[in-house]
């Protein structure tokens, strides 16, 4: 169900899990959803023996991706209005990631009534791995 | 080089929800949503991004008769190429010694995007920057915009991302 301005107010905060253990697996399944088959996500080998890194890492948008999911199934379907960030730290397979928004603004504009939230998702070891905020209209 | 358009389809939309853990009937149930607030199938906030499916030259899938980058018989397929590719769609890919990433993105939403429809893209690149990084050496930043629109012509999304290149293996 879409979001009210009666059940939120500036400093009211949703939190939820969007991924439990990333397995591999997953971030496969985002490069060929997205097309993007960068080795460095999809390819061990390529990864750790080419790149120098630990293991393979997902995309910045695979975060970004399940992140607004948190957000979608908090404020209604077709609902957001902007959704933006940066992408803070690395995922690695094996994180729980919590994705959280925070309303900054309840307002109306343009006859339209909106909100603002701050948006974060955190690692299983309190890391932020996504900063942003997201817009949506409210009933 | 980026995608000119964009056909959303069904399917496409279902296995982009999927990967992102998102089981929303909303993105693959026609009934459900049918009878949903949006009368019908629609693409999760970032599907956009997967316009890099339509993009005939996008450096980070496999093009027949170009090497590819990742391993095979041996753990790289070719050189790292010096050159900083165009990676439009916002995604990070190797350099010479360095490592490209995605830094930031950002969207506008006008309106949902529905299967069936074909979306238009327009690219028109924004600013470029340098910073000093705390543990890459030097950063090298740059922003992309990619307009979407409808077959009306009216925008759909505003996709505006950033991407980073720096000089070294990025260490988290």
């Amino acid at each position: 169900m879409p979001l009210s301005t009666s059940s939120i107010k500036v400093g009211t905060s949703h939190s939820a899990v969007v991924v439990d253990n990333l397995t591999r697996t997953q971030i496969v399944q985002y490069a060929g959803a997205s097309g993007d088959f960068n080795p460095l996500h999809t390819d061990e080998v390529y990864a750790t023996q080419v790149a120098g890194y630990p293991s393979v890492f997902a995309h910045g948008m695979l975060t970004m991706g399940m992140t607004g999911r948190m957000l979608t199934d908090y404020v209604g379907d077709g609902r957001l209005t902007q959704f933006g960030g940066r992408f803070t730290s690395q995922v690695w397979p094996g994180d729980t990631l919590t994705a959280t928004a925070t309303v900054t603004a309840v307002e109306v504009r343009d006859g339209v009534a909106v909100a603002d939230f701050d948006v974060v998702t955190h690692n299983q070891t309190g890391v932020a791995v996504f900063t942003g905020s997201a817009s949506a209209r409210l009933d | 080089m980026t995608a000119s358009q964009f056909p959303i389809g069904a399917g496409h939309i279902m296995v982009f929800a999927r990967a992102i853990g998102d089981f929303n009937p909303v993105y693959h149930d026609v009934d459900q949503a049918r009878e949903s607030e949006v009368h019908g199938i629609i693409a999760p906030p970032t599907f956009v991004q997967a316009s890099a499916q339509y993009d005939p030259d996008y450096p980070l899938r496999p093009q027949p008769g170009v090497p590819w980058f990742g391993s095979g018989r041996t753990p790289t397929g070719k050189p790292p190429n010096p050159e900083p590719a165009t990676t439009t769609q916002g995604s990070g890919s190797e350099r010479s010694g360095g490592t490209g990433l995605h830094a930031e993105q950002h969207y506008e939403y006008l309106r949902p995007v529905r299967p069936g429809e074909v979306l238009t893209l327009t690219l028109r690149p924004g600013r470029t920057w340098e910073k000093q990084g705390r543990r890459g050496g030097l950063l090298y930043f740059r922003e992309t915009v990619i307009e979407y629109r409808g077959e009306d012509g009216e925008l759909a999304v505003i996709a505006r991302s950033v991407g980073v290149r720096t000089e070294q293996t990025v260490k988290d």
